[in-house]
């Protein structure tokens, strides 16, 4: 005796292929989207490039950018780039030695209760729109500096950067805890029993054991830093030039986009084109970035066994 | 059954075992240990015995490694557990609020069940006990690392890639380096907590026959699961069960002529 009525083979094969399909379509969807934006940038700098202002030579050798403005026109990525690093190198400074060190605070010395309120309360960081960094930046950040320093302007790169590095925060702080965590309860023993103190344990075993996880947290950060648009648009400025100066105005690639886009510049002219040879540059560095980090993770992952 | 008189002696073994007795090392009164509610030590009095190597056997949950892990208040770092009675090391009150845990911890060398070496290169791992508590020169250092890792009878097999990750090492080349980490750091006593359950048998005898040379200069305290290891490399065995210490002595008496009952099972495989 038996309950229920046997499947059927046929309706068994055929539902197995429609869901193999289906997982198929839902993969290569989102693969497709992502060579199909690769095809467009590259098509579009192609044709950026086609222009007779333009040479290649002058995009990655000068160091003058100027579309817009003024009679003769500039093509040089490196004030952009300039400027997207400056923003990312302060927005680094601030948020990967604070990222660690509470991290440190949450996965070694933080009791429990004190981590289960601390840590979503950070990661509520990371639900913030980017706009509202912006203003944050400008209406907050920029003030604070200025009474500091007059020198720093109502557009300045400190300003946005620090605004990103609070941003980026909680991802630091959030994936550096997980990889602490996850380096075995066996090593903190190891390093107690030797009469290690818990800073000891903590700087000299915990935090070097985990250090491919802290990396890779750090480069994820950076690219997050280095793509960031709204916060640059609102807060930086948008004067491109070669400058280290935190005080200074800067212009970002991402910022540059925005302005382009939002119709500074007519639509098929060199300007408007000009924006997806940076993108290409700016997708470039993030892509990289992301495969440094991969490599890190991949590389100095079993260190542990 | 108990097991012939012959599987003991060896000349070395024969002569720590008559050694005029000097002062015990760790003196142990009245020892009561909780996790939380759990009862986990009760009422544990006894000698451990200096330059000669103790045996903690029993089941598993019976207490001997909570013990061992009260001698250097490794307990401290679990926040559930606490401790009453006295734990004396060569006079000195272990249990006390005043006793500085790092230099305990100096004094009293620890091995794990399971090899733990640091993610960091041999030479960093026997180096990192040192490092905590002194400062050293260059040569102080390599002499200290090359010593330990020859009493660790390690150094023929490593003196070539110190600066190889500790990874590397098979694993019972990573639990002898563990010892010789455990060396480095100068202590007077080692705990053992089953250094040779995650070994293979070769490896097992290597241990062992370091843990004889070993005892020459260091005070051993050995928790194993395996009856034969107790009888082979203690001069002293304490039986546990249940969080009590049920029988303690010479380890040759302990095996052949246990005068409590659940000694006896224990020992001759009746249960455990």
């Amino acid at each position: 005796m038996s309950f229920g009525r046997a499947r059927s083979r046929r309706w068994r094969d055929w539902s197995e292929r429609g869901i193999r399909w289906s997982l198929f379509c839902a993969s290569f969807f989102s693969v497709f989207v992502t060579f199909a934006i690769l095809v467009i940038l590259a098509k579009e700098s192609f044709l950026f490039f086609g222009f007779e202002e333009v040479s290649i030579g002058e995009f990655f050798g000068s160091t003058e950018w100027n579309p817009l403005l003024g009679g003769e026109k500039h093509f040089g990525i490196w004030p952009l780039v300039c400027g997207t690093m400056l923003v990312t190198v302060i927005a680094a400074c601030f948020a990967l030695p604070i990222g660690l060190t509470a991290a440190v605070y949450l996965s070694e010395y933080a009791r429990p209760t004190t981590r289960a309120i601390l840590k979503p309360a950070l990661e509520v960081l990371a639900g913030i729109p980017t706009v509202v960094y912006g203003f944050f930046a400008l209406t907050a950040i920029t003030p604070i500096l200025h009474s500091i320093a007059p020198r720093f302007g109502n557009y300045n790169a400190m300003s946005a950067g620090l605004a990103i590095g609070i941003m980026i925060l909680p991802i630091v702080c959030s994936l550096s805890e997980d990889a602490l965590r996850s380096v075995p309860r066996s090593l903190r023993d190891g390093a107690y029993a030797l009469g290690g103190t818990k800073f000891d344990v903590s700087v000299k075993v915990v935090v070097p054991a985990a250090l491919s996880g802290i990396v890779a947290s750090f480069l994820l950060a950076m690219s997050r830093a280095i793509g960031e648009t709204m916060v640059v648009a609102l807060a930086a400025g948008g004067i491109a030039q070669m400058t280290a100066e935190p005080w200074a105005e800067v212009q970002t690639m991402t910022a540059y986009m925005v302005q382009i886009f939002l119709g500074d510049a007519p639509a098929n002219g060199v300007e408007y084109a000009s924006s997806y040879a940076v993108a290409a540059v700016l997708f470039t560095i993030t892509l990289s970035f992301t495969l440094v980090g991969r490599y890190i993770l991949k590389r100095f992952r079993e260190e542990y066994e | 059954m108990t097991l012939p008189s012959s599987f003991f002696p060896t000349p070395a073994h024969d002569a720590r075992v008559h050694a005029v007795e000097a002062a015990p090392a760790v003196v142990v009164r009245n020892l009561n240990a909780w996790y939380g509610s759990f009862h986990a030590l009760t009422d544990l009095t006894l000698n451990i015995a200096a330059q000669r190597v103790t045996a903690f056997i029993g089941p598993s949950g019976c207490g001997k490694s909570t013990f061992l892990r009260w001698i250097n208040r490794m307990n401290d770092t679990i926040p559930t557990a606490r401790a009453e009675g006295s734990l004396c090391l060569h006079g000195d009150e272990v249990l006390a609020r005043s006793m500085d845990v790092v230099e305990l911890r100096r004094r009293v060398g620890m091995v794990f069940q399971k090899p733990n070496p640091f993610p960091k290169s041999i030479y960093d791992n026997v180096a990192f006990g040192p490092r905590l508590h002194r400062v050293y020169s260059k040569g102080d250092l390599d002499l200290l690392v090359e010593q330990s890792l020859r009493q660790a009878a390690l150094w023929n097999e490593v003196k070539d890639r110190l600066r190889a990750s500790a990874l590397s090492l098979s694993g019972g080349q990573q639990q002898r380096l563990c010892i010789a980490r455990a060396i480095a750091a100068g202590p007077e006593l080692l705990l053992m907590d089953e250094p040779c359950s995650a070994l293979d048998p070769k490896s097992t005898l290597a241990i062992e026959e370091l843990i004889e040379q070993l005892a020459e200069r260091y005070t051993i305290v050995i928790v194993t699961h395996n009856m034969q290891q107790a009888a082979r490399v203690s001069d002293t065995t304490a039986f546990f069960f249940e969080g009590r210490l049920i029988e303690w002595g010479e380890t040759e008496a302990i095996f052949t002529k246990p005068t409590n009952r659940q000694t006896e099972d224990y020992v001759t495989g009746r249960f455990g």
